[in-house]
Parts: structure tokens; sequence; C-alpha cells
């Protein structure tokens, strides 16, 4: 049975605007799964209609093989979701949060409690559990989200760009969290901006853009598709000419730093053969940027010139 | 859903707006119990003695229900419309709206949060009008009734004043050129028999005028409606902004895309 499975979803809103194109997408029990595209793309359409806080035009959703047009309160029991915006009263204290979300779920206070201080200390958080919840930072406010969204413990977890704003320390504490959840047999479904975090995290990937998914596969058959990666090349002495690289798109960025193009059927040791036998040397050597980011970039391109 | 499980969302909905309103006892509770007060001074202890009696009754004792009856309505509504709409602009309703909890709980708890704070401002404003005069009860249980429809009723509208509010000035129009203008019209300060008839006809589609009069039957034994048709319009009218409440939730207007 698969945890999510849309079904030619469509959204149009009241503006005539389709968000949503009539997508399909299966996301397996236990999986990681990344679901990327630009702003506007019709992500957050996508887990609004999921989450029972968008009304979808037409197409069918199952969570956990519960319909979410005739079985609605199982979908939702299943789902947990760490939305985009602050959610939460402003006014209330983190503990009451949880624990109000666990009385909205039909659990008794005394396990809420519970759960609420295992996902609160988790999270670092008990400490601050009577602090009103406009005093956090924004990193403590998104956890807080995170426990929020844990205290019925469901079978799937939704997180919408759960990482803005958060420092590198903490978002990588939050990866190994949330690593840990997907080990316990939770479904981490995962929208985000830094392609990186997609790339560390996640087995499976769903690319959308414009309301359609324009990819769906593994994140390893995903990037086999790199056909080509940028490389900076750091040297040690200063040169005011790059030599000819054997037909390679190179350019020099400033006299110590080279930017060069290789293809995968290419040989990165011609480059280096090059800069040997113009007694050019290499200190260091680093991608452009992210894999899936120079993939990510090429689909969407690709995506423009088919619309 | 099993009762109990229903249960606990809906308390823990009750909870939260009773703990709101009475955090902020300042705003909800202090104020009516002023305001309420000056009434009692002016109308009552001041103009009150020049005007005389009013269907037999000390113009005071004719009308501390309507005053009381009129805290009763403005705190009920108030509750609801700007809780929920607060939820609403601050988005915490989504903790709600993704949780597997039915509409008419979400109705209900918030509609008891409305009723809740309606009877502590009534018993508030009771409390000072002891002080001014020496209330009756004619019938405790109309009298209660009474309270209990009215607090509904005007919880309800509150309900759905907040679902269509896109805006802070959403929520304060309604309640100063809808309800203030009712409330006043409603026979609080006056018989309605005082009116020309044309404009006795106008009263009656007046819902106020109902609610004042029935709890001013069940403290004095005096109304100007037979009591059994200010009942049955209670009741239309908690049907009807029931029905409308609930048809606007499944419908996710103003809370849903």
């Amino acid at each position: 049975m698969s945890a999510l499975e849309i079904k030619n979803l469509n959204k149009v809103y009241s503006n005539k605007f389709a968000a949503l194109k009539g997508i399909d997408l299966n996301v397996n029990q236990g999986d990681f799964f990344a679901l990327l595209g630009p702003n506007g793309a019709g992500k957050s359409t996508t887990i609004g209609i999921v989450c029972g806080l968008v009304n979808k035009t037409s197409g069918t959703v199952k969570v956990f093989g519960h319909d979410i047009d005739t079985d609605n309160d199982a979908a939702k029991a299943c789902i947990g979701i760490v939305p985009q915006e602050l959610n939460f009263s402003q006014f209330e204290t983190c503990l009451r949060i949880v624990l109000n979300q666990g009385g909205y779920y039909g659990i008794k206070r005394r396990i809420a409690m519970e759960r609420a201080e295992k996902y609160l200390g988790k999270l670092g958080l008990w400490e601050r559990r009577n602090e009103c919840s406009r005093n956090l930072s924004g990193g403590m406010k998104r956890r807080l989200m995170i426990a929020r969204a844990l205290i019925h413990e469901p079978k799937m977890l939704i997180l919408d760009e759960p990482t803005a704003g958060v420092d590198v320390e903490l978002r990588r504490s939050m990866w190994d969290f949330l690593i840990e959840l997907n080990q316990q047999g939770i479904t981490i479904v995962l929208t985000t901006h830094y392609l990186e975090e997609a790339e560390s995290l996640c087995k499976n990937i769903a690319i959308i853009d414009h309301g359609k998914i324009v990819e769906d596969t593994s994140m390893k058959q995903l990037l086999s598709k790199l056909d080509k990666e940028t490389f900076f090349f750091d040297l040690v002495d200063p040169i005011n000419t790059l030599p000819d690289l054997n037909g390679l798109k190179s350019k020099l960025i400033d006299p110590t730093t080279v930017e060069i193009e290789i293809l995968r059927k290419d040989n990165i040791n011609q480059v280096f053969d090059v800069f040997s036998n113009n007694n050019i040397n290499v200190c260091s050597m680093r991608n452009k940027s992210n894999r899936l980011e120079e993939l990510f970039i090429d689909l969407l391109s690709n995506n423009i010139k088919t619309d | 859903m099993s009762t109990q499980s229903l249960f606990i969302p809906f308390s823990t909905i009750v909870i939260k707006e009773v703990s709101r309103f009475t955090r902020i006892w300042v705003q909800t509770i202090l104020p009516p119990a002023i305001s309420m007060t000056l009434y009692f001074v002016i109308f009552g202890g001041l103009i009150g003695p020049r005007i005389g009696t009013m269907n037999g009754f000390d113009y005071i004792d004719y009308i501390a229900p309507g005053i009381i009856m009129m805290s009763i309505i403005n705190n009920s509504y108030a509750n609801v419309v700007s809780s929920f709409y607060g939820a609403k602009f601050q988005r915490h309703i989504e903790e709600m709206l993704v949780a597997p909890i039915p509409n008419f709980i979400i109705l209900a708890g918030f509609v008891t949060g409305g009723i809740v704070r309606g009877l502590m401002v009534g018993a508030v404003v009771t409390v000072v009008a002891l002080f001014f005069t020496n209330l009756q009860l004619h019938s405790f249980t109309i009298t209660f009734a009474v309270v209990l429809m009215t607090s509904i009723v005007f919880s309800l509208a509150g309900m759905i004043n907040a679902i269509f509010a896109n805006k802070f000035d959403d929520i304060s129009i309604i309640p100063t050129f809808v309800l203030t203008p009712l409330i006043y019209l409603g026979g609080v300060f006056y018989s309605v028999d005082l009116l020309p008839e044309f404009w006795q006809k106008v009263s009656a589609f007046n819902p106020v005028l109902y609610m004042v009069n029935a709890f001013r039957y069940g403290m004095l034994g005096e109304s100007d409606i037979s009591i059994v048709h200010a009942f049955i319009m209670l009741i239309v009218f908690t049907i009807t902004l029931l029905i409308i409440s609930l048809q606007l939730l499944s419908r996710g207007v103003g809370i849903k895309s």
C-alpha cells in the first residue's frame, strides 16, 4: 500500500489560476520523499489538498489507502503537517500549543503530556515549554511546529520548507532528527529550496513546475542523468591567460580561479595534465553548485522551453 | 469518531476559548461591567425617576433585564467573532482543519466559548444591577432558557461574521452598524407599545425584541410579546443560523482556498 497516492489532481483557484494540472504522484511507505519546484510551482497547493487545507477541483488523493473524499478523518489521522508559514497562536505557551493539538486529534491529556515531553525534549524545547511562543527564535518556532505535528504520532510527516531561515547547525540537527524519524518507519515528504538538503536526505524525488510533475524518480536515477558538472579550480599562483583545455568550456573568473565545465564522457585527468604541462599548480577544486541543483535548473529550463 | 473522541477535541476548544477571554479579562469582562454601571446610573438613577413607571414598573426595574440582555448579546457575539477571525488571521485555525474534527464540533466549541463569556458577563452585570435595584425573578427556567438561546443565536451570528471577514474592519462593521441599532431599537429602554403602529410592525422584524421581552418576562412576568411567540422566534433564529454556519464551514468558505 502506498503512503500517498495522487491521481490526476487538479486545482483551479477562484481567480481561474490553474495551480495543479493533473498531477500523479506515488509515495511509498517508509520513503523519504522530496517534492521540489520553484516558487508558485504547486508544491504548497498539493500539500494543502492532502492535509485538508485546500479544496481540490478534481482528482483523487489517498493516504495509506484512505480516500480524502470518503474517509477523510482516517486520512487526516495518518498525517502530521509542518507548514511553511507559522500557524500557531502567538499568545499561547509552547506546551499549550502542543497539548491542544493532541486534543484536536482526540488524544487524552495524560498521553498528550507524555508525548509533548518526549518531542519537545528531543527538539530542545522542553526547558522553554512554559514560554509564550512569540518569544521563541525563528528556529525554535519551526521546531515547535515539528513537535506539534508529531503529537498524534502520524504515519506520514509532511514538511513544507522546514529549514527555511534556519541556521546551518540547527538545520543539520533537524536533518538528523528527520532521519531518526524515518528510520523508525515514518514516511517523510519534504519540500525544500535547499537542494543539498533533498540530495542528502531523500531516497525518491518529484519535481513540479507550472502545476505539472516534470520528473518523478529515485534520487540515484535522477543524479545519473547529470551529463555535465561545473568545477572551480583554485590556483596557487595567479595567471593572466588560460591555456587551451582541449576544447573544454572554461573561464578565468579571477587570476587564481578557473571555471571548467566537464561532460560525463570527458576525463577530468586531462585538465590536470594541461595544468601540469603549463606549470599551473592547483590547490583545491570544488563543484560550482550542488549536483541536484544543476539538474534542477536544467529540468526547469527544459520545461519552460517545452511550455 | 466515538463520543469520547469527539468530547476531547470539543473540550479542548472550549478550554482554549475560555482561557483566552479570561486571560484578557480587563478587555473582556471589565468593560461591560463599567459601561452597564453607567447605564444604570444615567438611565436608572438620574433619568429614570423623571420618567416614572413603564408598564407598571419603576423605570430602572423595567430596563434592568434589557441591560443585562444587551451585555449578553454583545459579549457572546464579540467572543466568537474576534476569536474565530483571530484564528483565521494568525492561521492557527489550520491546527483544527488538519485534524479529524467534524465541523459541528469546531462550531460547538466556539459557540460554547461565546455562551460562557455571555453568561459570565451577564452574571457580572446582574451583580452590578443589584446595587441599583432589587431584581425580581418570575421564572428561573424561562430566564435561563432565554439567556442560553440568545447567547447561542449571537455566538452563531458572530461565527458567520468571522467566516466572511477578510480584515479586522469587517468584524467591527456588523456590531457597529447592525447589532447596536438592533439592540437599541429592540425594546431595552422602552416598551414597544410606545411606538406608532407602523414602527411596531417594523420592530417585529427585530430579533432582539423577542429576546429582551422574553427575558423581561422571565424576570418581571411582563412582556410586550407573547412568550410562546418569542420562544418560537428564538428557535427559528437558532436553527437558521446553525444551518448556515455548518454549511459555510463544510464548504470551507473563508477558511480554505
